[in-house]
């Protein structure tokens, strides 16, 4: 950072610490801690609504048109209904709040050791936006007709057209909340990029910034590169519904197609935004609990990038047989299969990272360990759909929802454990119970599995997904079958219960917990340098940083550690 | 593997259950390798007192190699399943084989239409016969087919054929099909395509030669019994309340007929 930056930063750092009204402070804060919290909340909330619509579509394919407790009867087009916005819900609502936002938000200037994101109002915006548009979703279940039914993917013209889809508001409101949501994270992301380049403390090379700040970036990037298509084509998709226009509509001159291909133009790579922060956020909780040093941190973050990269080039994969010309398909399927190259490598460093080690299994590393083990799943299952002749059988059915579910759960659930269990002494000052959150852990991975695997082989037996009721499909229709869907919809049940530990501990080791001295972990980033919480301003002075951030177990050290800003000896 | 839990039915079924097991065997390898090592590594370097960890930053060559080397591995495979596939995939999707015989396929919310060109091989002529939710195909024909829809996306699946594709409104769509077994399958609509998108099912007859010709002139003669609605009535049922369901759809109508 140059002199001149660090000299207005420490300018305005007596500004921060006046005290600030309970409004200012938590209702419009300008404070990056508050504002991630307020994301990290408003995420948890959608994810308890996202499960709960989990729970209704599950419980409906497991007793056809029984009554679902605490929901009622689940009819064809309210089944549509859940598990369109189930998706919607667990990817924009929750994994890019919880995880990019919310995470970004309070680990960026923190782990780069400045006051607060370069701008700061900002940020108070996007969140604002952020909620605006959570707010807009909710309001879609309640208009007439009902929330809108049409896959995430809102494909037209079933999406564009009110008479195709019954569901004429829920259809413009639900493409509105996602236009929305792009606006907010357009600006959040604006300011994480800028404040990582510009504001870190004196002495951090690009190469000692912490991977998850890295990856978070790098996220980032990727989403503000690849969201405009999509932003156009929602503009587009909204003027069909409203205004009558025919961008996507065939009798209007339109093509269906224009918006597959604009809709995974964004996301696909959007798989790899969401990924790479808690990819990121496992190497950060992998070396600190196996005490070492990050193994090959170059090749990670240039791995990263290649991902990334690569992510671009890859989207018609979702459209194998959506009626694109057939050979365009070969060349998808190169780039599909090769971008299991650079994610490979990634996947060993980590492993790698472990060999030597000295490994304490607590509740964060589980987290961290079992993201490891889940997302292998769903990696490797994710070349049988990058082949196009094997996608021939497997588009569109369970096997397709039992391959996402093993990336997007880890990524997503996975992740957000991970961090919050790691970080929550930094974010509240108190401990977590430890035995408390083995019990979730298990809780939850375990049951997780009994869900997704057996999905795996509804796939392979046919099932095709976005069926209420597999009655009507008499190859489907059998016992056997059905017992496998019973087994699913329990174990979610099992796990849902589970849940409800992690919410006691989370809530009652806030107010009770054993107060978090300021490093509790012995970790090297900057963040463990401050007071748990940390105050307004973060830091009392700026932090100088004299190593990278991996710099466990060093030969001739007495201690195991050895923090980013504690200067060598003779320095 | 995939005949295991669905039959093939189809002159390319097989070939897809084999790119299937290939990709198996070669993923089913790296998992158990990879996973065995992370399992290893967890048990094997569990903290003991006393005992400090290794400083090594995996930029060394010597180091670098234990990542390195598996990553040409994979690359190596990678070839391997991207050649296989581009084969398999050019014989079913992106070549049409010469045409025994030829059907229309139209989807719209929330049912099949199906137009068999009949004797002369020709759509749009006198003998074409015309059948909703119920395809026949003659066993051992090479089929050509043209895929249409009225009104939003649909998709044409049929597992026992490992055949899928989209119906798009405004195109047609060409492919092929080779049936090889008779019997009678699923056809699903595996596209999301609105309220009906659970129930839009249909059945394809596999026949022999002479059970085709008869069940052609059957439909003509208006003696015909659909398939289709035979299917459905004989299946064994699950245990399941849909009709619960119809009954609240008509209290929402009863409701909105008072209001």
């Amino acid at each position: 950072m140059s002199q001149a930056a660090a000299a207005v930063q420490s300018d305005t750092h007596a500004e921060h610490h006046e005290e600030l009204s309970f409004l200012h402070k938590y209702i419009l804060p300008v404070d990056h801690k508050i504002i991630a919290m307020q994301y990290i909340f408003t995420g948890m909330i959608m994810a308890i609504i996202g499960g709960y619509f989990a729970y209704a579509f599950r419980m409906q394919l497991a007793f056809p048109g029984e009554l679902v407790p605490l929901y009622g009867l689940v009819g064809p087009g309210e089944y549509n209904m859940l598990v369109t916005n189930h998706g919607t819900i667990m990817i924009f609502w929750v994994a890019m709040p919880v995880l990019i936002a919310g995470f970004g938000n309070y680990l960026i200037p923190l782990m780069i050791g400045c006051d607060d994101m370069v701008f700061p109002r900002l940020n108070r915006l996007s969140y604002q936006i952020f909620l605006v548009s959570a707010l807009v979703l909710i309001a879609s279940f309640f208009v007439r007709g009902g929330g809108f039914g049409g896959a995430w993917t809102a494909y037209p013209p079933l999406s564009s057209v009110a008479e195709y889809s019954l569901t004429d508001w829920g259809a413009s409101l639900w493409i509105l909340a996602v236009a929305l949501e792009f606006v907010s994270f357009l600006l959040g992301g604006i300011n994480f990029i800028t404040t990582t380049m510009n504001a870190r403390a004196p002495g951090m090379k690009m190469l000692d910034i912490p991977i998850a700040v890295w990856f978070i970036v790098i996220a980032v990037i990727l989403f503000m590169a690849s969201v405009g298509p999509l932003i156009a084509g929602a503009v587009m998709l909204f003027m069909d519904q409203r205004l009558g226009t025919s961008f996507f509509l065939p009798s209007g001159g339109g093509d269906p197609l224009l918006w597959q291909h604009l809709f995974w133009f964004f996301g696909h790579p959007e798989v790899y935004v969401v990924l790479l922060p808690t990819l990121g956020i496992v190497a950060d909780i992998i070396t600190v609990f196996s005490r070492k040093k990050l193994f090959g941190y170059r090749t990670v973050l240039y791995t990263a990038f290649a991902t990334g990269g690569l992510s671009f080039v890859v989207w018609a994969h979702h459209q194998f047989i959506a009626g694109i010309d057939p050979r365009m398909a070969n060349v998808f399927v190169v780039t599909t299969v090769l971008i299991s190259i650079p994610l490979a490598e990634m996947m060993f460093s980590y492993i790698a990272t472990l060999y030597g080690g000295s490994i304490e299994l607590k509740t964060p590393m589980l987290w961290a360990l079992s993201f490891l083990a889940a997302f292998l799943i769903g990696g490797v299952t994710g070349i049988y759909l990058g082949a196009s002749a094997v996608d021939v059988y497997f588009h569109d059915s369970y096997f397709v929802i039992a391959h996402f579910h093993y990336t997007f759960f880890p990524i997503t659930i996975i992740g957000m454990f991970a961090a919050l269990t790691f970080w929550f002494p930094k974010m509240f000052g108190r401990m977590m119970n430890e035995t408390l959150g083995k019990i979730h852990f298990w809780g939850t991975f375990i049951p997780f599995n009994c869900i997704f695997l057996p999905l795996f082989f509804l796939g392979l037996a046919g099932q095709h997904r976005r069926i209420y009721d597999y009655n009507h499909f008499p190859d489907l229709a059998t016992q056997e079958l059905q017992d496998i869907r019973i087994f699913a919809t329990v174990s979610l049940v099992v796990m849902l219960i589970f849940q409800l530990v992690f919410i006691y501990n989370f809530f009652v080791s806030m107010f009770k917990g054993e107060k978090a001295p300021n490093n509790p972990w012995n970790a090297n980033t900057l963040e463990w340098s401050v007071p748990s919480p940390p105050p307004h301003g973060n830091f009392k002075t700026l932090p100088t940083v004299y190593r990278g951030a991996y710099e466990y177990s060093v030969p001739g050290r007495e201690l195991d550690y050895w923090p980013q800003n504690e200067p060598s000896e003779g320095n | 593997m995939i005949e295991y839990f669905v039959q093939s039915a189809s002159s390319y079924a097989g070939d897809i259950d084999n790119l299937f097991l290939l990709i198996t065997l070669i993923i089913g390898f790296w998992f158990i390798l990879t996973f065995g090592i992370l399992v290893y590594l967890i048990i094997r370097f569990r903290r003991k007192d006393g005992v400090k960890a290794k400083y090594i930053a995996g930029e060394k060559h010597s180091e670098t190699k234990w990542t390195h080397y598996p990553h040409y591995a994979v690359i190596a495979m990678d070839v391997v399943i991207i050649a296989v596939n581009i084969l398999v995939w050019v014989n079913i999707k992106q070549t049409l084989p010469p045409r025994d015989n030829l059907v229309r396929v139209i989807g719209q919310q929330w049912s099949w239409s199906f137009i068999h060109a009949g004797p002369d091989g020709e759509l749009d002529t006198q003998d074409d016969v015309s059948t909703v939710n119920d395809l026949h195909l003659k066993l051992g024909e090479t089929y050509h087919f043209e895929l249409q829809s009225r009104d939003v996306l649909h998709n044409f699946a049929v597992p026992a054929f490992r055949l899928r594709q989209d119906a798009v409104p405004g195109r047609t769509i060409s492919g092929w099909l080779k049936p090889t077994k008779t019997g009678t399958f699923d056809l699903q609509c595996a596209e999301m395509c609105g309220y009906g998108h659970g129930i839009m099912g249909a059945a394809v007859t596999v026949h022999s030669a002479e059970s085709y010709d008869t069940t052609m002139a059957q439909i003509q003669n208006g003696t015909y019994e659909s398939h289709y609605q035979k299917r459905m009535g004989t299946k064994t049922d699950l245990p399941s309340n849909t009709s619960q369901v119809d009954d609240e759809v008509s209290f929402a109508v009863l409701l909105a007929s008072i209001f």
